[in-house]
């Protein structure tokens, strides 16, 4: 199954942008701020219409999917969290269930229990802190079972063993045949974890492709304009920042 | 159902026959022919558009909420309760009120106008913040025109008309009233609450809502009408009722897990009982004139909305 970008543009966001991203594999979007990464993402979810270019899903563009079809293919999850009212842990995470208009209780437990959840079930959101309450976002995506997951800075609240949690359970998803596509600003993160990085530079692709060669140490300095290599082997590499 | 809603039926069950009894003149209905005449001709209907009047109020006001995810929402800043008093204005104005029928069927058309301005407006892009910007500009234009009918008044007598009909109350509405409202109270409720699912996604933002699959267009759609059919039939019957749309969801929240859609059904029973004990309060207080239902909820509305303010200060809501 694939996901795929034709020439996409939005107005002052992205430009020319094509990409063709495959289930079964971790892509991590990298790039300084501003590059247009959450654009990029939101457009792949089929929440902002580009001004020019198509997204598909499966060769079908993703204008003419039905929404709750598109929704029940494409779990989304936006970088800033928002939850309007306090409601139980577990009523938000049955959230996800709404496009297959269930609340079946074996995904939303398999959610809950994906990202140590299940003891905090029952309680009010509001009184959870900012790391628990990116786990219980990202298990509301997780719930609905979708064969895209769109996570945008997934990690950025969670400290480092949930972090490492959080990854594992991507990796398990992808393995199930799941495509996962990631904002990561961790630049180590992407090149541990992910199959495949897509780097963007003002709106455009700078580069893409495997780790190693996407997030050279000559695309990092063009791109973040900073010196940096990296050190240690695969996938334990650090990046020294020179 | 929802915890809240037994609760506040059995709180009905009460003060219903209560309120029946209640008035200047307590009624013992066991008392004769001319007993039964006042409870069924005139304090049943009032009891019963009471309780209509509530839950279209109440109902309205949790949906609105919902949808703008703001607990300080309520439905009469999106122009249909105006749009609805200017019809109504209007029909005094030249002097229509003199059929029961007219005034309110007036008044709907006026709800009517304001619902097709706020959908041609917002209901392309269904967009929240547009819809806002729509509804206050709604009832800035109706509200500005109802002024302006009042300062033109043809005489005094149909300016103190006006001032006192858009000041709401119950006073003196029967079976009528009850008939043309009450439908449409109950299909702009139903309307409001097949809106629910879609709300309850729209807790976590509209971006994640819509990726959720809630469809913008439909969710704006079911609530112009269930507002516009709730809010606009209530204001047709019993005239301006502010408040009671941005208390009752207050109250009712905290007894539900809080999603939007649990909170419609119970809005509107808690919506029901407060308008019924409020119209029974003004009914029993020992004043010249029955003081006006609608002057009485700001009054009381007032000081509860000051409380809001005061706990969102302090970062409690």
């Amino acid at each position: 199954m694939t996901l795929a970008a034709r020439d996409l543009s939005v107005a002052n966001r992205l430009t020319d942008v094509f990409l063709d991203l495959h289930s079964g594999e971790i892509t991590a979007i990298c790039g300084p701020n501003g590059a247009g990464k959450s654009t990029l993402l939101q457009v792949l979810a089929g929440l902002i219409e580009p001004v020019g270019g198509t997204v598909c899903l499966n060769e079908q563009p993703l204008a003419g999917i039905a929404p709750r079809e598109r929704a029940r293919a494409i779990g989304y999850l936006p970088q800033t969290p928002e939850i309007a009212w306090d409601v139980p842990v577990r009523r938000l995470v049955e959230l996800g269930r709404m496009p297959h208009g269930d609340a079946r209780s074996g995904p939303v437990e398999a959610a809950l229990a994906a990202l140590d959840l299940t003891h905090l079930a029952g309680r009010r959101t509001q009184s959870l802190s900012g790391g628990e309450t990116a786990r219980v976002l990202l298990a509301r995506v997780l719930a609905a079972e979708p064969r895209w997951i769109l996570a945008d800075e997934p990690l950025a609240a969670l400290d480092l063993a949930h972090q490492l949690a959080l990854l594992h359970h991507l990796r398990a998803a992808a393995d199930a045949g799941a495509g996962v596509v990631l904002v990561l600003h961790d630049l180590a993160l992407a090149m541990n974890h992910a199959d495949r990085v897509v780097v963007l530079d003002g709106g455009r692709v700078a580069a893409d492709g495997r780790c190693e060669d996407a997030l050279d140490h000559r695309v990092i300095e063009r791109v973040w304009n900073v010196g940096a290599r990296w050190v240690g082997d695969p996938g334990q590499r650090a990046l020294i920042v020179t | 159902m929802t915890r809240p809603v037994p609760v506040l039926l059995a709180a009905l069950a009460i003060a219903v026959p209560l309120s029946l009894l209640a008035g200047r003149v307590w009624v013992d209905p066991w008392s004769g022919p001319n007993a039964a005449l006042i409870l069924g001709e005139l304090r049943l209907p009032r009891a019963v558009l009471a309780l209509v009047v509530g839950a279209g109020l109440g109902g309205a006001g949790a949906a609105m909420q919902g949808y703008l995810r703001n607990p300080l929402a309520d439905p009469g800043l999106f122009g249909i309760a105006p749009g609805a008093a200017l019809g109504a204005v209007a029909a005094l104005w030249f002097g229509h009120a003199v059929s029961a029928w007219l005034l309110p069927l007036c008044a709907l058309i006026g709800a009517g106008g304001a619902m097709a301005l706020l959908a041609l407006i917002a209901g392309r892009s269904g967009g929240i913040a547009l819809f806002t910007l729509a509804g206050l500009m709604v009832a800035s234009l109706a509200g500005a025109l109802t002024a302006l009918a009042i300062s033109l008044a043809p005489n005094a007598f149909a300016m103190e008309t006006i001032v006192m009909w858009l000041n709401g109350a119950l006073t003196d509405r029967g079976w009528p009233e009850v008939w043309l409202a009450a439908p449409l109270v109950l299909a702009g409720v139903g309307l409001l609450r097949a809106a629910g699912p879609a709300l309850d996604a729209l807790t976590l933002g509209e971006a994640v809502a819509r990726s959720l699959g809630m469809n913008p267009r439909r969710l704006l759609w079911l609530l112009v009408l269930g507002t516009g059919l709730t809010v606009g039939a209530v204001t047709a019957v019993a005239g301006i009722i502010g408040f009671v749309g941005l208390i009752v969801p207050h109250l009712v929240r905290p007894l539900t897990d809080q999603r939007p859609s649990q909170l419609i059904v119970p809005s509107a029973l808690a919506g029901a009982l407060l308008v019924l004990a409020a119209d029974s309060l003004v009914r029993v207080l020992p004043l010249m004139t029955e003081l006006r239902l609608g002057i009485a909820l700001s009054l009381l509305g007032a000081p509860f909305f000051l409380g809001l303010l005061l706990k969102m200060r302090r970062g409690a809501l």
